[in-house]
């Protein structure tokens, strides 16, 4: 590959900063007393020790998967501290009580608060290293009876209905980083929409780890009600280090009936340096119950980051006539690794699924799109369309398609396209003979290729993923 | 047409060029002034879409020797996107598809790239719409072809009629087609030839590589150079082409051997 095309591929991180904020950090290490240290420093009720107990339980008794198509050293669960929280002034009533650090980090990030929150009318639940440190717009959102705050305050503020949801989608001995998350998650988002309500605004959280070497255990629970529907946002950065962390959060999605859940996620995570050092780890179990009758649940993702994706976010059309929708972008560059895809269960009749992934390679990466779509024996009249789109940019990267189809019902039609193309000199010139430079045209073939799922995508969070792949491949490829 | 006072373009002298270590290009002599049109002839192989592509900035190829001067500048110094805002069109032989970006979108982007290199406002989409269906009627153009994507699922005569389009829209100084007239039937054909009739000029030049005469009867040039084993063996105006197509490339081929004593 030619010496533009390599530099356009290897642009530096650019959220490489730690931020200066004082952290209580539990010692290292996995055992019953962290996990009620962490209960404890949590206040909860005994019920959720329990829960996270039998789930500590049944983890030991798993191993870790093995079958993703991705390589790494093996994680020494014990040296990894499992609580850290910024120390902060007690509760924050407004923005302006935040650390001023804190905001000068979101700004870094050219994520400026006032305006994403103000402008943008978006509420933003800021997550940062696992405890909530400010919530806007909850007033605003409460008066039509939606709850959307931390994971903690909702177990102190509404356990009946956290009791009633957790777990529901993802039981605690789903999968081994499921069951690692439901022993020791910190924080994450609850979101509660109440029947009938269309929630006014897209909710937003913005993820960042900070500490090194502390695992994020992130846990956010979704609710829509009868006739509820609701957009959630989630985006992500992390600074630069150079040993792994690990991310094994966990996303459950209840929708019930004619409720209507949207989900998008920009990733950008630290992805380890151009000779693949450092790096987070991102093991992710995010699924959503499309409960009710005419309910949907659409994953909108746009992967970027990360040494290493092992996320296959999911939904289970339970519902008659529900709808599951999964809408991917996942870049690769350097050394990262991804596997990502989903998960289509259809049990309901006359459920139907879209699942639309793009995947991107560049440098010596590898990217995998792992999806299942399965179709139980009642779900007659069931519908699934897949279309899986490989981009390799350069030599030495590699993408791959396992698509496993189950259907157990004849009356179901499953339809699944896949294709690959590249990124090669011959582009870049018919490019470049009409006036336009690599950087320009990388961007443009990138942004055409993605387009399907970037129009799925909430206005300003499509202007921040297009340029974010303009950047990732600019530096990476353009 | 030779116009007596007119300026010379495209200066190449001795040029020699490699792919992979294999030299391709084995010494070329080429004048072009405004106001001509040049075809270049030969069989397959010859070298002249290698020609078409150095004289591009395909990275491809590595120049071994010779030198290109363009409106009195060194071209061969010059990144392919440089070339092209100097004015160097090559119209491709097979066109590239990109998938997912509008053709309209990727026309306004190398129309608006090309103002700004000239020192002139971009045009808004508004005012973009409204030049390129003008130019896109002039060239009997279905404006179906804005909205779909560039080149994708095109046909080959849809392909090359953009890449004219092209063409209309950044007024090249010197443009290059690469075997415009292959896969075009009959009707695609003449229109793609009146399109290029249409912009040609006395303020630029056009080159056609092309391997048959076809497409010269419907642009007339006024040179007529053919090319073989990376040479140019013989120019000659209008007629040399008729010869060839009646008496084909080995006439002209053997002659020229005997010439050499080969």
């Amino acid at each position: 590959m030619s010496a533009v095309l390599k530099n356009l591929i290897n642009q530096p991180y650019k959220h490489g900063f730690v931020t200066e904020i004082e952290s209580d950090i539990a010692p290292k290490g996995l055992n019953e007393d962290t996990i009620r240290l962490i209960s404890t420093k949590k206040n909860e009720p005994e019920w959720l020790l329990e829960f996270r107990l039998k789930a500590y339980q049944q983890w030991l008794k798993m191993t870790e998967p093995t079958w993703p198509n991705v390589k790494y050293p093996k994680i020494d669960f014990q040296a990894i501290s499992y609580y850290a929280a910024p120390k902060q002034k007690p509760k924050l009533k407004s923005m302006d009580e935040v650390d001023p650090e804190l905001l000068r980090t979101f700004e870094k990030l050219g994520v400026p608060m006032h305006e994403r929150a103000v402008l943008a009318g978006v509420a933003v639940d800021v997550i940062f290293d696992s405890v909530s440190v400010a919530t806007t717009y909850k007033h605003k959102l409460a008066e039509v009876g939606i709850i959307f705050g931390s994971f903690s305050e909702a177990v102190q503020e509404h356990p009946e209905l956290v009791k009633k949801y957790l777990g529901t989608v993802v039981p605690v001995g789903d999968n081994y980083y499921a069951a690692l998350n439901s022993a020791v998650f910190t924080d994450g988002s609850f979101c509660f929409i109440p029947k009938g309500v269309k929630c006014p605004m897209d909710l937003s959280t913005y993820f960042r780890i900070n500490t090194q070497e502390s695992g994020q255990f992130e846990r956010t629970l979704i609710i829509a009600e009868e006739g509820a529907s609701v957009s959630y946002l989630e985006g992500c950065t992390a600074p630069k280090f150079d040993t792994n962390q690990l991310h094994a959060a966990v996303v459950e999605l209840i929708a019930l009936d004619n409720a209507d859940i949207k989900y998008s996620t920009v990733q950008n995570w630290y992805a380890g340096d151009e000779n693949g050092i450092g790096g987070i780890y991102n093991f992710v179990t995010k699924r959503g119950l499309a409960k009710g009758i005419n309910s949907r649940i659409s994953w909108t993702q746009v992967e970027t980051g990360s040494a290493i994706t092992w996320k296959y976010p999911s939904c289970v059309l339970q519902g008659e006539n529900s709808v599951g929708e999964f809408y991917s972008v996942a870049v690769t560059n350097n050394y990262q690794q991804a596997d990502t895809g989903t998960k289509m269960v259809h049990i309901g009749k006359n459920t139907r699924s879209t699942i639309v992934s793009k995947g991107i390679s560049a440098g010596h990466s590898n990217n995998s799109y792992r999806g299942l779509v399965r179709i139980a024996p009642t779900a007659t009249g069931a519908h699934n369309y897949s279309q899986c789109d490989s981009m390799l940019i350069g030599n030495q990267c590699s993408a791959s398609t396992f698509p496993y189809i189950q259907v157990l019902n004849n009356g179901a039609k499953v339809e699944h396209e896949a294709s690959t193309s590249k990124i090669g000199e011959e582009q870049l010139f018919y490019f470049a003979q009409r006036g336009i430079n690599n950087e320009e045209a990388v961007s443009m073939i990138i942004n055409g290729f993605c387009k399907d799922v970037f129009q799925q995508l909430p206005m300003e969070f499509a202007v921040e993923a297009t340029q974010l792949l303009g950047f990732k491949l600019e530096g990476s490829v353009g | 047409m030779i116009y007596q006072d007119s300026e010379t373009l495209l200066e190449v002298c001795g040029l020699r060029a490699n792919v992979n270590n294999i030299e391709i290009l084995k010494g070329i002599d080429l004048v072009v002034r405004s106001g001509e049109v040049h075809a270049i002839m030969g069989t397959n192989g010859s070298g002249k879409s290698t020609l078409a592509k150095v004289l591009a900035g395909h990275v491809a190829y590595e120049i071994t020797s010779g030198t290109v001067f363009f409106k009195g500048k060194n071209l061969l110094n010059l990144a392919p996107e440089d070339r092209a805002r100097e004015g160097v069109f090559l119209g491709f032989q097979y066109p590239i598809e990109i998938p997912g970006v509008a053709n309209n979108q990727f026309l306004r982007l190398i129309y608006n790239t090309m103002r700004i290199q000239h020192g002139k406002d971009e045009l808004d989409p508004l005012e973009f719409d409204d030049f390129v269906r003008e130019k896109m009627r002039l060239l009997e153009i279905n404006p179906d072809f804005l909205d779909r994507s560039v080149n994708e699922g095109f046909s080959g005569g849809e392909k090359k009629r953009n890449e004219i389009l092209q063409m209309a829209l950044l007024s090249p100084k010197l443009a290059i087609l690469d075997e415009t007239d292959s896969g075009l039937d009959i009707d695609a054909l003449r229109v793609v030839a009146q399109g290029i009739n249409q912009l040609t000029n006395r303020d630029n030049a056009t080159i056609l590589v092309t391997h048959y005469q076809r497409l010269l009867n419907h642009i007339v040039p006024d040179y007529v150079h053919v090319m073989d084993s990376g040479r140019i063996i013989r120019t000659g105006d209008k007629e040399l082409a008729l010869e060839l197509e009646a008496h084909g490339y080995d006439w002209i081929g053997t002659e020229h051997r005997a010439i050499l004593g080969t």
